[in-house]
């Protein structure tokens, strides 16, 4: 994900380039390290959030793994349970706050300037403020663990009281790190907001906008409307620990079931932010290789908004074993069922684009095929937890971390990788190393199916989520998925080779690096320049 | 760094109008956030759903006992959560008429040798019956100071209201104790853990 950029534009008066952000106008950029800290260039911050996301990625990967090392066999081996515990915690933050949503972000702010043919992001230099801002919140959270006390174990979802009265010391650097991290997705998503409605070339209406700029234009709308309810959740947190305000804690008349409540309905808009954008990248690159248009672009739109709106109605369905009254039980069983109707008109128009396509099987393809398939598994297992009666059996079982790894590592995940091979070629100049694209998708793919299909059965079966040591009878299929676990997180190293070598060398692409692709950002060079569209381009409108 | 913004905040003069109506949406959703604390209350109130009854005392309701019906009261005491206390109840079970009213009394008593603060903490199972639980009189609308190996019997008079729902016959009632810590409460436990040595 570390494409080399091109050289800047070289430029006239450059004396005393990297004087301390005394910005006038024209001057040569800064060298180096300074270079990366000061770019307003939307290009070069949306390589910065890909590099820092996928750094991420390992990291939070490495505290998966000492989780799976741990469950290779019943009994305790390698860790202590609170140590466990934290891993399994920051595991879960870290992929959620560090290594997905920066990824799209990275992704958006390379392509939708490119892809709606704006010269740079609406305000470059609050995109550079919302980047430096993620490794400060995560090089806090990563510190917590080194704190007495240890890291957060509360799991990712920091039920109270467990993450109030029961946490470690350090959880009021957990609540500060997820405030800058969620100050930092929102500047974000102003950002994309104000230049998608903003900036377009001229012509370009909203309908003709291709879908990766819609669904994260409605990602960004959902960011705004649900990161300040967990700001305004941790917040509450951070009161009652440390100002004795009991919004969370029975004794002083406050509720613990509140948090739950509040909580999810930031949890559940969230998590279609970390899938939406993957449903827009799948959309790209799916017409692309199938040599058609997209089916149903009209239907894919409102799709999406259905599901961005569906997703307010439907959080207490993590919440069915709670004590939930019959009525609500109902209420959020159907809303929820209800998400299958979009979400099938959106799988429905993918099939139905590779229907008679001429359909050819290139890196990023791949990716966005598996992604169909598996995402659909996850999506169909996520129907299983919606009937409220039989959540009863499954809920906090590894049938849930099956149903939301599915959804989150062969989608989520699967989309990011499918996209940066997709705009690899834009990106560096060159296409990605064929070969060992293929071997990174067939060991990733056998790797995650390896890690996440034993735990449906695991956890049908009644082995509890967030535990350390297990009953004997779960050993095999525990066995199973941590070898598939430690396969998938090798052939991630085979994605770091593809991608340095991308950046190094490679055949060489053309402006339209892939015959299908239709959008705006084929039509600048390859590697784009580090400055497009400083004059709109001409929209052609295609029927979609 | 460029004067790109400058330049773009002129040829696209609408970026500032989303700015602040996004800002504005953020403003409203962080408000929106905390103002949820109240009206989930207010609407576990209403509902009754949560099983939560009202805070403070109801006035007794004079209606006709419905003699056709029995309905049992069930009483669930939980001490822990930090605090050295007993709670104990008279009677774990009472049979009661709608409309009737009943009094049971509980025993507090505190297994520490130092004084503490505690609450009682209700909760009604069926939730649908926590609306039809009407509490003229009970401990549980106040905090308690009990001093060193103090004993102390409250009352709870209560009434089921003739609205309960038919389907409900048993109701349970749960008093789960917790400690306080009121910027007070140390002071006056202090002064009152010198005279509790005799008990």
């Amino acid at each position: 994900m570390a494409p080399k950029l091109p050289p800047h534009h070289p430029v006239e008066q450059s004396t005393a380039s990297a004087a301390g952000g005394q910005a006038s106008a024209h001057h040569a950029p800064p060298r180096g390290l300074l270079r990366w800290l000061l770019t307003t260039n939307h290009k070069e911050i949306g390589s910065l959030y890909l590099i820092f996301s996928l750094i991420m990625f390992f990291i939070g990967g490495i505290f998966a793994l000492v989780v799976r090392a741990e469950l290779f066999q019943p009994g305790l081996q390698l860790v202590n349970p609170e140590f466990f515990n934290q891993m399994t915690t920051m595991h879960g933050l870290i992929m959620v706050f560090a290594a997905v949503m920066p990824a799209f972000t990275g992704l958006a702010n390379w392509m939708i300037p490119l892809q709606i043919g704006a010269p740079d992001m609406a305000l470059p230099r609050l995109n550079n403020f919302s980047f430096w801002l993620l490794p400060v919140a995560f090089l806090l959270l990563l510190s917590t663990l080194l704190m007495p006390g240890g890291g957060p174990n509360f799991g990712w979802t920091f039920y109270a009281p467990l993450s109030t009265t029961y946490a470690p010391p350090s959880t009021t650097f957990f609540i500060l790190s997820l405030h800058i991290a969620g100050i930092s997705s929102i500047l974000g998503a102003i950002n994309i907001v104000a230049t998608i409605l903003n900036m377009r070339a001229p012509g370009m209406r909203m309908m003709d906008m291709p879908l990766f700029v819609w669904t994260w234009l409605i990602t960004a709308f959902l960011l705004i409307a649900v990161m300040p309810v967990l700001a305004g959740v941790i917040t509450m947190m951070l009161m009652d620990i440390n100002f004795g305000t009991s919004f969370f804690n029975a004794a002083g008349g406050g509720d613990p079931v509140l948090f739950q409540h509040l909580f999810w309905f930031f949890g559940h808009p969230e998590v279609y932010i970390m899938i939406l954008p993957a449903f827009g990248i799948v959309s790209a690159i799916i017409p692309t290789f199938a040599r058609k248009r997209l089916f149903g672009y009209a239907s894919m739109v409102y799709a999406t908004a259905s599901i961005a709106i569906l997703s307010f109605l439907v959080w207490a369905h993590h919440m069915f074993v709670v004590g939930l009254p019959l009525v609500a039980e109902l209420f959020f069983m159907y809303t929820t069922m209800l998400i299958a109707v979009p979400t099938g008109v959106k799988v429905f128009n993918w099939i139905t684009t590779l229907f008679r396509g001429s359909i050819t099987f290139e890196p990023p393809m791949l990716f966005a095929l598996a992604f169909v398939v598996l995402f659909t598994i996850g999506g169909f297992s996520g129907l299983m937890l919606a009937i409220a009666p039989a959540d009863f059996q499954y809920h906090d079982t590894y049938f849930v971390v099956a149903h939301f790894h599915y959804v989150l590592v062969p989608g989520a995940v699967f989309a990011i990788m499918a996209g940066v091979y997709y705009w690899l070629p834009k990106w560096t100049g060159h296409y990605p190393n064929v070969k060992l694209a293929q071997w990174h998708f067939w060991l990733s793919v056998i790797g995650v199916n390896l890690t996440f299909f034993p735990m449906h059965f695991s956890g049908l079966a009644g082995m509890p989520r967030r535990i350390p040591d297990y009953a004997l009878q779960f050993a095999d299929f525990n066995l199973v998925s941590s070898l598939g676990a430690f396969m998938f997180g090798a052939s991630q190293l085979v994605f770091v080779a593809v991608v340095i070598l991308c950046v190094r060398g490679g055949e060489k692409a053309p402006a339209k690096a892939w015959e299908g692709a239709e959008d705006l950002e084929w039509s600048v060079p390859s590697p784009a320049p580090l400055h497009t569209f400083e004059t709109p381009p001409t929209f052609q409108r295609h029927e979609h | 760094m460029s004067d790109s913004t400058r330049e773009d905040s002129q040829r696209y003069p609408g970026v500032r109008r989303t700015v602040v109506r996004t800002v504005a949406a953020l403003v409203g959703m962080f408000a929106f956030a905390f103002a949820l604390v109240p009206l989930y209350d207010v609407f576990c109130e209403v509902t009754g759903i949560n099983g939560k009854t009202r805070g403070s005392a109801q006035a007794l309701i004079h209606e006709e006992v419905d003699e056709s019906r029995m309905v049992t009261v069930q009483f669930i005491t939980r001490s822990g959560s930090g605090l050295p206390w007993n709670l104990d109840v008279e009677t774990r079970q009472v049979r009661v008429h709608p409309g009737q009213s009943a009094e049971v009394n509980f025993a507090f008593h505190n297994r520490s040798d130092s004084g503490s603060w505690g609450r009682a903490v209700p909760s009604v199972s069926p939730s649908s019956a926590a609306p039809h639980l009407r509490k003229m009189t009970c401990f549980c609308f106040e905090e308690q100071h009990l001093t060193a190996g103090e004993r102390l019997e409250l009352p709870l008079v209560f009434q089921v209201a003739r609205d309960l729902p038919s389907d409900v016959n048993t109701l349970t009632l749960v008093y789960t104790l917790y400690p306080v810590t009121r910027d007070k409460a140390p002071l006056q436990a202090r002064a009152t853990a010198g005279k509790g040595d005799e008990a």
